[in-house]
């Protein structure tokens, strides 16, 4: 029995199988074995991912037979060479049945050995053909890989995955009668794979940084999503404890699912609107299920992250209407594309950046790609006769920008009104406020705009200076950091002042130890994770806004995060154990 | 590596059971990796053994293969 400490970032517990999944690094290849009784299976994935390799080797060549000169040819005819030999495939599975190795790691020894064979070789001509063995290497392990990531999709045994990372669009297509726990290398509390996990529902604990070399296929695993542990091969005492926890958890879960049809309201009649982040079109059902109001930021980078060409108007058009048809007339705020620093935007990049955080993002990257941004905002347009929408600008830093924003919103109003397509004229248009300049300048925005969302995540990240990702500096990562609490103070009192819309929808509204702070800040809208709607519901139900009033302006009298940390958990606890007196 | 296909090539066409030996090594004539893993540089004196279904003329044939003056490149 091992136990791996990690992050939780999606609560529940999973007991179950595990899949793993290789990271897509061809220099690490896990020394991984299989069960006894799957060796055949695997077999015959090693056979497949040969026939793929050569399927696709011979493709390449006819189709691009003419352009290429004979040495490259012959590089492609010592690739298929090698993939139709069938000792090198037999000698392969031979590792596979006696030493019950997984085929990645089966080919990799082999194709290693080989490699390694010919780079001792004194024949220069000789050593040089060690890459093209890295290469059929390569080639092999990309098609097994693949195929086990397809696998999953066909899965019909509950299992665990564990990989190296996973993609939000991955993750966003497990299916969860099936997928029963996440548990991953790499990653954040706030990385797209956590959101998603967490929107879904399903335990997910990251950061483990090496799950995967510890955890083999056919392992039992436990992924506790709450206190972020993973434990391979547990003994049946520890199988045991977790079940009952587990069962807990789910009792306590529907407990919460009954608060989903009551109103949000504190003991002296003070109403919250809470409302659903989404990133998908399908989770707008589970945000109403959940008991939400609307959806208080609807993200829309899906569309472009694993997307081999940039989406256009009717495939964002497709995706708000089917979140619409869900959604009947509760408010859904769009956020205009908030891309950057990820793999669409770095693959069309010039030169990389150095600073992505820093760099050409989200609003940046949409006023320097006008043919897109107008697209998206023709999408949302459309959609606005439909339902409430609203639009909104993320990472605004100065009026400038939201004023070029603006215009060419109004040059696409102007389009579509000369081609006679409907829209809402009136389409209310926010900023998000999540750079420490939009905060200081909030006053100016205010006049500009019907709006604001505060977004905590990049909020903290810029005024602290700490990438949230980065787990070495992670823990500087503080909500509670005075500096953050006076900018939300400060926003709070310009959006009332202006007589705004205001509303909060980074990671710090899922968290029940903020959420009286919150509340007696002044906020009125809280927009998070569908699956922690209820929980945070239920503190808003158990506490008085006069209590959440006196707990903010105590907290706004301390000078280190960790006075704060330990204060709002200590009422936290105070409140669930029903420890509150409430007028 | 042209050398070594053509002689792979050539050799799989037979149903005989083939086999190239250089020193003490000795490698399946049909397989590519066995064949290249020889590391026979030219010059190289290799045995070529067939046994089965035209045998006679597998030899014969690849034999000129590892004859020819062309097979300027190492295996």
């Amino acid at each position: 029995m091992d136990i791996i400490k990690g992050i939780a970032v999606s609560p529940g517990v999973a007991i179950c199988t595990a899949m793993v999944l290789e990271a897509e690094d061809y220099q690490r290849i896990s020394h991984r074995t299989i069960p006894p009784e799957k060796t055949r299976a695997e077999i015959h994935r090693l056979r497949k991912a040969f026939l793929d390799a050569t399927t696709e080797v011979s493709g390449l060549q006819t189709a691009q037979a003419e352009l290429w000169d004979s040495r490259i040819k012959d590089i492609f005819a010592v690739h298929l060479h090698f993939l139709r030999d069938r000792t090198l495939r037999r000698k392969i599975a031979d590792l596979i049945t006696q030493h019950n190795y997984s085929a990645e790691y089966a080919v990799s020894v082999i194709l290693r050995d080989i490699s390694k064979h010919f780079g001792q070789a004194k024949d220069r001509y000789i050593s040089e053909r060690a890459s093209d063995i890295f290469d059929i290497e390569k080639r092999l392990l990309q098609h097994l890989m693949q195929e086990r990531r397809e696998e999953v999709q066909k899965l019909t045994e509950p299992v665990v995955v564990v990989a190296h990372d996973l993609t939000p669009t991955q993750t966003a297509s497990f299916n969860t009668n099936i997928i029963k726990g996440i548990a991953t290398d790499a990653g954040g509390r706030t990385s797209h794979t956590a959101i998603v996990a967490r929107s879904l529902g399903i335990p997910a604990v990251v950061a483990l940084g090496n799950a995967t070399r510890n955890i083999t296929i056919g392992d039992i695993v436990i992924v506790d999503g709450n206190h972020g542990t993973v434990v391979v091969n547990p003994d049946q005492a520890t199988i045991e404890e977790y079940q009952g926890y587990a069962e807990a958890f789910t009792a306590r879960e529907h407990k919460l699912d009954e608060l989903a049809h009551l109103p949000a309201v504190t003991t002296d009649g003070h109403t919250i609107r809470l409302m659903g982040n989404i990133e998908f079109p399908s989770e707008a059902k589970t945000t109403l299920q959940r008991g939400g109001n609307g959806i208080g930021l609807y993200r829309t980078e899906f569309l472009y992250l694993d997307a081999a060409e940039e989406p256009i108007e009717e495939d964002h058009y497709n995706a708000y209407m089917e979140t619409i048809r869900d959604f009947g007339d509760h408010p859904i705020t769009i956020r205009t594309v908030d891309l950057g620093a990820d793999k669409f935007t770095q693959a069309r990049s010039a030169v990389p950046e150095r600073n992505p955080f820093l760099g050409l993002r989200s609003i940046r990257y949409c006023l320097q790609n006008l043919p897109m941004f107008k697209a998206q905002m023709r999408a949302i347009l459309r959609a606005s006769v439909h339902g409430d929408v609203k639009m909104m600008f993320p990472l605004i830093t100065s009026l400038l920008e939201l004023r070029q924003a603006k215009w060419v919103l109004a040059d696409v109003k102007e389009d579509l009104e000369e081609q006679g397509i409907p829209f809402n004229e009136n389409i209310p248009v926010g900023v998000m406020i999540e750079t420490p300049a939009a905060a200081l300048i909030a006053d100016e925005l205010a006049d500009e705009v019907d709006f604001f969302s505060i977004g905590t995540n990049d909020l903290i990240q810029y005024t602290l200076a700490v990438d949230r990702v980065n787990e070495r500096v992670a823990s500087l990562y503080s909500p509670m950091h005075p500096a953050i609490l006076q900018l939300l103070r400060n926003i709070v009192k310009t959006a009332n002042r202006a007589r705004i819309e205001l509303s909060l929808c980074g990671e710090m509204a899922s968290e029940p130890e903020f959420t009286p702070l919150l509340v007696g800040l002044g906020f009125d809208t809280l927009s998070l994770a569908n699956p922690m709607i209820p929980d945070i519901k239920k503190i808003i139900r158990s506490v008085s806004l006069e209590y959440c009033q006196a707990i903010a302006l105590k907290v706004l009298q301390f000078d280190t995060s960790n006075q704060t940390s330990n204060f709002l958990r200590e009422e936290l606890r105070k409140i669930q154990a029903g420890e509150i007196e409430n007028n | 590596m042209r050398p070594a296909m053509q002689f792979v090539d050539c050799a799989s066409d037979f149903d005989a059971d083939i086999s190239v030996t250089m020193d003490s090594q000795t490698a399946d004539a049909k397989s590519i990796m066995q064949l290249t893993m020889l590391a026979a540089g030219k010059g190289t004196k290799l045995t070529i053994t067939a046994v089965g279904a035209g045998s006679q003329k597998a030899v014969e044939a690849l034999a000129a293969i590892v004859e020819n003056e062309n097979a300027s490149e190492p295996v």
